[in-house]
């Protein structure tokens, strides 16, 4: 089965008044229809800005999306002029963020704007896009579609608010979804709602999902293949099952070992009580990378090499890669 | 496949002074002139009398409304007095009533402002109605009716004007006050034990200071108008002082077509002042705004 | 036994909500609804549940930053509420509080330095030179280099922040500290060194903890007992191996059913609950937790269930346990 979503070497820098900001720098993956691809990573690794660039919603200037390519069902979005990327949102690749309250328009009822995107994208009545947007409120199972369709923003919870973005988002059922941070914002028990709610619209409408996340737990309910992502680098990337049984990247690792689990006190892996792994140091600023391999600072593997020599992705496993001179 | 050749060690550029202002330059040109323009002024009124060629208050019939010459550069008035030095004179006095009026508003309002957010209550209740109604007459008025009942002098005009201040300064840092007080770090100090007054003083005051600098600076315009209308009207700033309001009345009317000279120059002086503080006052906001940050 | 170090009984804290021109109480928040909770020395007890659920009050409440409506708060046996304001001035040395949000626990125009030693000034415990030293000590304690004293707040990373927020907690020598979710805001590899960090603190100096979150794997990892909330009261109270060993309260299953786990091949069917989390303004009458609740009976929507001992140290306020 052909991908639907080939990222292949995207950079994108800023042009800042302290330099040269390298955001994402030389990323590549691919996704298939109706799977999820995770990208990994904390704040400061690239994984917003590549959302937004596999969207072409990165501010330029000051940024530039100096290479690479993004192809959606064979087509380069980078090469697109803008009213052609325009036509491109929301009926092939479409985006939900991390804050439903500031990604909704609060002067418009949550009808509006669901029909606003299915009249951008597909030449109907309103009364046809009417009808779309409040049967999207019900795919999304917000109870009550037609009453809640004719409601603003400010009169839903932060979960039902989620759940418009992502009747919003997949009105016009595009081919690719970008899900930044979807649940973060969210309590527990939202978040799982949400999530589920995610996986049977992906099945059913056989949705690409790229999920950007920094919680392992997120990941490993959702995805099918993963990718860890390091100061603007990709350093690892298997399938999810590989990842977790055994990660090569030592930031991997150390993530890994440095997340409390529920079900210690159990007896499930980590011992109760005892200290969690730390990783020392912080993440390195994104105009002022080390030399060699950006994590040689905090990595308690790294060799005289690791500080002058970048390592570059090198296949550790059946379709398992990593950055790591000493993985 | 070899990796790539080792890249030096990236360093982030700390932005120099010379950066820092060539930055400011091309971010905010206008904010820029504007700033020019009320540095000159300034002074111009700091060292008035090096600057002014002529005295400005002798009187020379022989030059009574001379045109623009080489001894009189922008023309001499009906009592013979040089415009420019009068102008540059001039600019002393608007803009010591301007500031004088914006310190003494801007402080006692600030001091009410924060009374308000921290007392609340019935007092902020009496307090916001009486801003009310002082608000909505207009700051001419007021000062009006301020100078008519206590007489025009420099003194006066300074309250004249510092008076319709004081509500809009209070209203600000009233609702800055209020959004401080549930700052995390304004309960951790109430978390140690420190008395209310102490945490407004120390804690809170000093973050309302940004808006209130830029508040300050927006308003100076309007007072500098005000002051020029107050003098024009003949209840501001009186003899001798040069005022360029009271320079406008005296020859506003019987001069216009004979000397246009007298009613041009102060005209411009005042507005370009106020043109000047309005460029700086936006460009400080816009500067300020978190948001707008790099 | 020792008496509890803090002693919380029947807190209540309904906040009134005023509207029209006369500010006329026209209904409440039932933030906080009747918690009763205990903590002894050098312990934590993990407060946990979503948003709305008090949490957050009660940690302020508990430190008298927020008046209760009603209940008693007992620190070291003296019942703090309706202590005047003069008394309970050098009780608060024993009792500090470290914020969730980096950014805004520590006013930006302050040095660090200034910030951390400020609680000595209040009190008068030091003077300059002492406080110099005192506060050097701190940094060094929470793994900071005291060189760095006369920088500002925004020079620093979140996690040295919380570390900041935290020796400027220490400066008084409390014995108890508010930590009102701690490390929410901060990146997955910082949150370790800073739970590090807190639990090392509590192991030398006897620290207790009251530790609010919604990071249930958090709450597990640094509780002694945990207290389940919902909706401005306690569902499940009790030892942190027999809650999430065995918990007993519907809440609570979802919670832990809802985590997600960072274990591929732990994919579990869940139990999922449905719904939002109804308002505190409104909330549903008889146990507030029926509407959602999967096994709820007649008797649940009418009469709000107590919190009752099931087993040894463990409470739950369910009818059908």
């Amino acid at each position: 089965m052909a991908p639907v979503l080939e990222v292949s070497g995207l950079s994108t820098v800023f042009h800042t008044r302290r330099g040269l900001v390298r955001a994402v720098q030389d990323v590549s993956f691919t996704v298939n229809a109706g799977e999820t691809l995770a990208i990994v990573g904390e704040s400061g690794c690239g994984k917003t800005i590549t959302a937004l660039s596999l969207m072409r919603l990165v501010p330029i200037p000051p940024g530039e999306i100096t290479a690479g390519s993004v192809k959606v069902d064979g087509t380069d979005l980078l090469k697109l002029s803008d009213a052609e990327m325009r036509q491109m949102r929301g009926s092939k690749i479409a985006m939900i963020f991390q804050e439903p309250m500031t990604a909704l328009n609060p002067l418009l009822t949550i009808g509006n704007q669901i029909e606003e995107m299915v009249l951008l994208h597909d030449k109907c009545s309103r009364e046809v896009a009417r009808k779309r947007a409040v049967e999207m409120l019900h795919h999304v199972r917000i109870p009550e579609p037609e009453r809640r369709s004719r409601e603003y923003p400010h009169q839903l919870s932060g979960g039902m608010r989620q759940r418009a973005m992502i009747a919003m988002a997949l009105a016009c059922r595009p081919k690719v979804l970008v899900a930044d941070e979807p649940t973060t914002a969210l309590d527990v028990t939202i978040q799982a709602q949400i999530l589920d709610l995610i996986g049977d619209l992906q099945r059913e409408f056989g949705t690409a999902v790229v999920l950007i996340t920094h919680d392992l737990g997120v990941v490993a309910e959702t995805a099918k293949r993963v990718v860890v992502m390091y100061a603007g680098r990709k350093v690892e990337e298997a399938p999810v099952e590989e990842i977790f049984g055994r990660p090569y990247h030592p930031y991997m690792q150390g993530l890994m070992n440095s997340i409390p689990r529920v079900g210690s006190a159990r007896g499930l892996d980590v011992a109760p009580d005892e200290r969690l792994q730390e990783i020392s140091g912080i993440v390195p600023a994104l105009n002022a990378l080390p030399p060699g391999c950006s994590f040689e600072p905090r990595c308690s593997r790294a060799d005289a090499r690791c500080k002058t020599e970048r390592p570059e992705l090198a296949t550790k496993a059946p379709d398992h890669i990593a950055a790591c001179w000493n993985a | 496949m070899s990796s790539t050749t080792a890249a030096a060690q990236e360093r982030p550029i700390e932005p120099s002074f010379l950066n820092n202002v060539g930055y400011l330059c091309r971010r905010y040109p206008l904010g820029v002139a504007g700033s020019i323009i009320m540095v000159a002024f300034v002074l111009c009124a700091i060292f008035a009398n090096y600057v002014a060629p002529l005295d400005p208050f002798s009187t020379n019939a022989k030059a009574s409304l001379a045109k623009p010459s080489d001894t009189h550069l922008l023309g001499a008035d009906m009592m013979g007095r040089d415009v420019l030095s009068r102008i540059i004179h001039g600019a002393r006095i608007s803009l010591a009533v301007a500031m004088g009026a914006t310190i003494l508003g801007s402080g006692i309002g600030a001091a009410v402002g924060l009374a308000c957010g921290y007392l609340g209550g019935w007092f902020d209740l009496l307090v916001q109605r009486v801003s009310e109604v002082m608000q909505s007459l207009p700051l001419l008025v007021m000062a009006l009716v301020i100078t008519a009942s206590l007489g025009p002098s420099l003194r006066n005009t300074i309250i004249a004007i510092a008076i319709p201040l004081i509500p809009t300064v209070a209203r600000v840092i009233r609702s800055n006050v209020l959004s401080l007080r549930e700052m995390p770090f304004v309960e951790a100090a109430k978390a140690t034990g420190m008395s209310e007054f102490r945490i407004a003083v120390v804690h809170v005051l000093p973050n309302t200071l940004a808006p209130l600098i830029v508040l300050a600076t927006a308003q100076l315009g309007s007072t500098i108008l005000t002051e020029a209308s107050l003098s024009f009207l003949g209840l501001g700033v009186p003899e001798p002082y040069p005022s360029w309001g009271r320079m406008l009345s005296e020859s506003a009317a019987e001069y216009v077509r004979t000397a246009p000279w007298l009613v041009i120059f102060p005209g411009l002086a005042i507005s370009l002042v106020v043109f000047g503080s309005n460029l700086m006052g936006d460009a400080l906001r816009d500067a300020l705004d978190p948001r707008q940050r790099d | 036994m020792n008496q509890p170090l803090i002693e919380v009984t029947d807190l209540k804290k309904h906040f009134p909500i005023r509207k029209g021109l006369l500010r006329n109480v026209v209904g409440h928040v039932f933030a906080v609804d009747g918690v009763s909770f205990s903590i002894n020395a050098g312990e934590t007890l993990g407060l946990v549940g979503e948003s709305g659920c008090g949490k957050s009050t009660v940690g302020r409440v508990v430190l008298r930053l927020i008046e209760p409506t009603s209940g008693a708060i007992k620190v070291e046996g003296k019942d703090i509420v309706g202590l005047p304001r003069g008394d309970l001035r050098p009780l608060r040395k024993r009792m500090q509080i470290v914020f969730q949000d980096p950014f805004s626990s520590l006013n930006p125009r302050i040095r660090v330095g200034d910030i951390v030693g400020e609680p000595l000034m209040v009190h008068g415990l030091a003077n300059k030179q002492e406080r110099a030293e005192r506060v050097a000590q701190l940094f060094n304690r929470v793994g900071l280099r005291p060189g760095q004293m006369n920088n500002y707040p925004h020079q620093f990373s979140g996690g040295q922040r919380q570390r900041i927020s935290i020796a400027r907690a220490l400066a008084l020598d409390p014995q108890f500290i508010v930590a009102d979710e701690p490390v929410s805001a901060l990146d997955v590899s910082i949150q370790a060194q800073v739970i590090n960090l807190m639990m090392d603190l509590q192991q030398e100096l006897g620290l207790s903890y009251l530790f609010i979150s919604h990071n249930l794997a958090v709450v597990e990892h640094i509780s002694h007992r945990v207290a389940v909330m919902y909706l401005g009261r306690i569902v499940e109270y009790a030892d942190k191996k027999a809650l999430f060993a065995s918990p007993q309260h519907p809440y609570t299953e979802a919670l832990l059913s809802a985590v997600p786990l960072p274990d591929p091949s732990l994919r579990r069917t869940k139990k999922r609950v449905e719904g939002d989390v109804p308002s505190p303004i409104k909330p549903p009458p008889g146990c507030h937790f029926h509407p959602r609740c999967p096994y709820a009976e007649a008797r649940c929507k009418v009469e709000p269930p107590v919190l009752r001992e099931i087993g040894p140290g463990h409470q739950v306020a369910c009818h059908l346990r």
